[in-house]
């Protein structure tokens, strides 16, 4: 009995070494070299336009080990910005300039009536030179990243633009804060003469006083001034939202998304710049009378009635215009 | 003068990580920073790649071309390195570059990243060669010992080669007819814009 039973097992054992013997020959005799048809790079730069994996270090940014659409940053970065600025900038400063030459300063037509309304009061005034002065700073240090190495580097020399560039980078880091603010509350306290109405398409329609020679009405802005507005809220918006994914890496955006949020930060800063040179230009020497509405805050009657005339109308039925000052008239520039 | 590469052949990294090693310990690196790294495509899967990456010196180097302070500079070997005293650490290498090469000592909010560190290619930096002021910033100059890497020089199975482009192009190529296959010279079309006929 026990000799069967031996018999038995050694009979399976057999049986058992036979099949995996045969299960197993056929593989073995293919010889497949398993790393011959690894992944391959060009296989992934063209399904990813990346190549990543894994890796055992904690920085797990290391991972992306390939890249190549850093160049189309960069190729955007030396060439095409520095077009789009350049054109933007100069362009608008030169059309400025020709268009002094030709129109000269808007002048108040029958001069100065002597008797002033309030246009901004202490505070919109306050938030206006908040922003402006910032906005000032930050498009300077801005321009000095995009243009300073061609402009500045030759004569600072290397180790001073390098100080420059330090400390103009700082002030556009932390500039940004009040600007930001500003653009805020310059988007809160004046939403409410910005909505865009019929009476704009007047306004642009007679070249809003400035081209020609007509008084389109306005009320407290204009269509002109409501562009500005919503440059300034919708592009300080664009370049706010942009900059601060730039200013904290990895936190909302990998490096795709920062070089996404780097071409629409600069590229609506430069635009940006330009639309203020002209917004600068009329707020002094393109328009008399227009630079005291947010100097001391207030303006003539007789420049409120040429180129805000139903808010000038509006303001008289409040009772809010100043009778004639005595003995304080204002010399006739 | 030789025109300096890095080539890492995929097909005998065995992601044992001693390049990544010796680079920090070489250079004294800072925590947190890897001038180099393994990373491994389709882990565990059939067919995985493991590849050693660092700053491939590139042929017209995209950082050198960003960098808003020009800090960049390209030696008669044509290894890309770059001055920490001119660098303002704007982080714009950072986002031209196809590896992930440029990194900061810090965090990096508010851009306060502090002065740029990559691979030098065991070349130093502006300083006097040999210098105590360049091992600082940039660590050890061996290339000026007459030294290649030490990255490539001590891998253990000669997967990543450093030395003259042509030179280690042929090593490469005497591999691929042996072995009858090859593994892709990567990052060589992104970085030197041309790849190893095989």
């Amino acid at each position: 009995m026990t000799t069967l039973i031996a018999r038995i097992r050694i009979l399976v054992a057999a049986i058992a070494v036979l099949i995996v013997a045969g299960l197993t020959t056929p593989a073995m005799s293919q010889q497949v070299n398993p790393t011959e048809q690894s992944i391959k790079e060009e296989q992934l730069l063209r399904e990813l336009n990346r190549v990543q994996g894994r890796g055992s270090i904690p920085d797990v940014r290391s991972y992306t080990i390939e890249q190549p659409r850093g160049r189309d940053w960069r190729e955007f970065h030396e060439v095409t910005l520095k077009w789009i600025g350049a054109i933007a900038i100069l362009g608008m400063l030169g059309v400025l300039v020709l268009f002094f030459l030709i129109r000269g300063m808007v002048r108040i037509e029958g001069g100065r009536s002597g008797r002033t309304l309030v246009r901004f009061n202490s505070f919109e005034r306050f938030v206006h030179w908040m922003t402006a002065t910032c906005f000032i700073v930050l498009a300077l240090s801005g321009l000095n990243i995009s243009f300073g190495k061609e402009l500045l580097l030759p004569w600072m020399g290397p180790e001073g633009f390098t100080t420059w560039s330090q400390w103009v980078k700082y002030a556009h880091i932390y500039l940004n804060f009040p600007f930001t603010l500003g653009v805020m509350l310059i988007f809160l306290m004046w939403i409410a003469w910005n909505i865009p109405s019929r009476g704009d398409v007047e306004w642009v329609k007679a070249g809003g006083g400035i081209v020609g020679h007509g008084h389109p009405p306005a009320r407290r802005f204009n269509a002109g001034q409501k562009m500005i507005y919503w440059i300034v809220v919708l592009g300080g918006g664009a370049v706010a939202v942009s900059g601060y994914f730039l200013m904290f890496p990895f936190y909302a955006t990998d490096i795709a998304g920062m070089q996404v949020a780097q071409i629409v930060h600069a590229v609506v800063a430069m635009l940006f710049v330009a639309a203020m040179l002209g917004h600068i230009y009329i707020g002094t020497i393109g328009m008399q009378g227009a630079f005291e509405a947010m100097g001391s805050g207030t303006v003539d009657v007789n420049w409120a009635k040429q180129h805000h005339s139903l808010w000038l109308q509006q303001q008289e039925a409040k009772g809010r215009v100043a009778p004639p000052a005595e003995g304080k008239m204002q010399p006739a520039e | 003068m030789a025109r300096m590469k890095f080539l890492c052949d995929a097909d005998r990294c065995i992601e044992c990580n001693a390049c990544v090693t010796a680079c920090k310990n070489e250079h004294e690196v800072p925590w947190g920073i890897n001038r180099r790294r393994v990373v491994t495509i389709n882990d565990g899967k059939p067919g995985e790649r493991s590849v050693s990456m660092a700053c491939m010196h590139c042929t017209d180097a995209p950082c050198a071309a960003v960098c808003p302070v020009n800090c960049f500079y390209t030696t008669a070997d044509a290894v890309v390195l770059h001055s920490k005293d001119l660098c303002i650490g704007c982080g714009y290498c950072f986002y031209a570059c196809p590896f992930g090469a440029p990194q900061y000592p810090r965090v990096g909010n508010f851009g306060s990243r502090g002065k740029m560190d990559k691979c030098t290619y065991c070349a130093g930096g502006p300083e006097t060669d040999g210098s105590e002021a360049e091992f600082v910033k940039y660590g050890a100059n061996r290339l000026a010992e007459g030294k290649l890497p030490l990255c490539a020089e001590m891998c253990s199975t000669k997967s990543l080669l450093a030395g003259d482009g042509e030179i280690i192009a042929q090593i490469y190529k005497e591999r691929v007819a042996k072995r009858g296959y090859g593994s892709g010279a990567w990052g060589w079309q992104t970085a030197y814009r041309e790849t190893i006929a095989t």
